[in-house]
């Protein structure tokens, strides 16, 4: 039994077709403007940030010749030699990287316990007072919006050289970064349980602990890891202002010149960023699958 | 009948002493998960120890370094821009510039380069393995460090910064992108190819309408985050606001650092508060 289609009348159809084009063309109009907005700030940016595709087209050809001037020279004749050639300077940047690791993993735990303290005051839904939550949410947007470097420079020079000042700022950044984060968890809670205990007349602190903290602790610790990522990353320019870590070997080697050192200590760091990202992630998902 | 007995308010001694011991093991208390819990903790604040040690914290500079600090928030009032407003203001244009036209490069660089990371768009294991991984190495250098390479390469200046942010976002952006690309949902796609179309229609029709908002979304972040990394640039040389800031801290004019800190604070708080509506708009308008 073949099924017939009726063709619409032919003023509905037409009708039909002009409301299609137009909603098409409305939409085409939207692209192109949003475009033309687009090229218009590009070009207003690429004014203040005295951008000269010239210069780089003339210069590209240095970029690359940095790229192969840092490139150890490693020939298969002498491979254990070069090599240690290229790595003469591991056991000191080696100890150094270990110092930056050891410089995230405080700053992040330190920023963490500071966004636990502080997050529920920040959450809506547990904050003891709104006046309370205001200020507390104010105050995590500052010490995140400052970047941790300027607060490095400014330690710097109240407590003197050294990783304990990049240890401080990344510790204060991450308690904006986390806690604002942590807080967001905690607003996303299921509130049946701390009705309930607050029915059967538990305290603040025993309604956070046996009612919230279940709840939110295996995302509080799946964000910590991931800013321990972040603070690796970070952590590795702090010595770029007299903060402690590789950094400082970094730019001493960029600044000089040291072409080979400056691949070697690049290459230690990427590898173990990468090892971190990998080893977090594994983490995460372990954390978050397991608890479910 | 049955109603008061089970309610719990009337259970007696013997009908708990029952329960106890129909369900031992809810009422014995987890030994193990606690004995890892105490163990998983003083791992960590062992490590914390010695990480201290090892970075030579020591009470006596904390103490000492937190009053020179309070002394300092004290020289910070009020904020004034010292006769040099115009300056900073200039400094601030040159910031946003060096945000915008490098988070715009690395997203029109990151673009095509997702889709060859992408399983569902290049199902060579091969290929998208080593995008991928170049695209970690290219993530895994900080902003600054890619500066100070660029700076060898186009002198000192805003354009070097620039420059640096495209780079370091080009492989974050690269990353999330082709994760976009991979989580949509494959129907569209598959019908363009039941109806006839090549690869590339399949990608234009099928992929890109359903991953452009949420590209356009992630852009709009990217660029909030690097309003504040472009403020730092220019500590080693890069251009934007961060020369004026690592300069005068060092030489302690800290009224003029404070009315700095306070431009860079109004600004990534509007910029925020703009991309944010943008970000929802886009959002919403996928969703509908």
């Amino acid at each position: 039994m073949p099924e017939r289609i009726t063709p619409l009348p032919p003023d509905r159809a037409a009708a039909l077709a002009g409301a299609y084009g137009a909603a098409v063309a409305a939409t085409r109009r939207r692209t192109w403007a949003g475009l033309a907005a687009l090229v218009v700030l590009a070009g207003l940016a690429a004014q203040a940030a005295e951008v000269r595709p010239l210069v780089l087209a003339a210069n590209l050809g240095r970029f690359t010749d940095y790229i192969a001037q840092i490139l150890p020279h490693l020939t298969l004749a002498n491979l254990p030699g070069d090599l240690a050639e290229w790595y003469w300077g591991w056991p000191k940047w080696l100890g150094l990287l270990g110092e930056t690791l050891l410089m995230a993993y405080l700053g992040t735990l330190l920023g963490a316990l500071g966004g636990f303290v502080l997050c529920f005051s920040a959450a809506a839904n547990v904050a003891g007072s709104r006046t309370a939550c205001f200020l507390v949410r104010r105050g995590l947007e500052f010490c995140r919006t400052v970047p941790e470097i300027v607060f490095a420079l400014i330690f710097v020079i109240a407590f003197g050289l050294g990783p304990m000042v990049g240890v401080l700022a990344l510790a204060i950044h991450t308690t904006g970064a986390l806690g604002k984060l942590f807080s967001e968890v905690v607003e996303n809670i299921d509130m049946k349980p701390v009705e309930s205990l607050t029915a059967a007349g538990a305290g603040r602190i025993e309604t956070l602990r046996f009612a919230v903290l279940p709840q939110v602790l295996s995302n509080f610790v799946s964000y910590g890891l991931l800013r321990f990522e972040i603070n690796v990353r970070g952590a590795g320019v702090m010595g770029f202002v007299g903060a402690g870590g590789i950094g400082q070997e970094l730019l001493v080697a960029i600044r000089n010149f040291y072409y080979a050192d400056v691949s070697a200590i690049l290459v230690l760091i990427i590898l173990t960023v990468m090892a971190i990202d990998l080893g977090t992630e594994r983490l995460r998902h372990g954390l978050l699958g397991g608890l479910r | 009948m049955k109603g008061p007995e089970r309610d719990p308010a009337h259970l007696g001694p013997a009908e708990i002493a029952a329960l106890r011991r129909r369900f031992p093991d809810s009422f014995r208390p987890a030994w193990r998960g606690r004995l890892l819990a105490v163990l998983a903790l003083a791992g960590l604040v062992a490590l914390a120890g010695y990480a201290m040690v090892r970075l030579d914290f020591s009470a006596t500079r904390l103490l000492a370094g937190l009053g020179r600090l309070g002394e300092f928030s004290l020289l910070m009032l009020p904020p004034e821009a010292g006769g040099r407003a115009w300056t900073f203001l200039q400094a601030l244009a040159e910031t946003l510039g060096i945000a915008f036209i490098g988070t715009l490069t690395a997203a029109l660089l990151a673009f095509p380069v997702a889709f060859l990371a992408a399983r569902n768009v290049v199902p060579n294991p091969f290929v998208h393995f080593t995008v991928r991984r170049g695209l970690d190495v290219v993530r895994s250098v900080d902003v600054l460090i890619w500066a100070l390479i660029w700076i060898n390469v186009v002198g000192l200046g805003p354009f070097a910064g620039a420059l640096a942010i495209a780079c370091a976002d080009f492989g974050a952006l690269g990353k999330l992108f082709s994760e976009a690309v991979e989580t949509v949902d494959g129907k569209a796609a598959e019908g363009v190819s039941a109806s006839g179309g090549a690869e590339l229609h399949r990608i234009r029709f099928g992929l890109i309408p359903a991953v452009l908002p949420v590209l356009g979304s992630q852009v709009l972040y990217f660029f909030e985050s690097n309003t504040r990394s472009a403020t730092i640039i220019g500590i080693v040389g890069a251009g934007g606001i961060g020369q004026y800031l690592s300069e005068l801290i060092r030489v302690l004019e800290l009224r003029q650092v404070a009315f700095l800190i306070l431009m860079i604070l109004v600004t990534v708080a509007v910029i925020d508060a703009v991309s944010g509506r943008l970000r929802r708009t886009l959002i919403g308008g996928a969703a509908r």
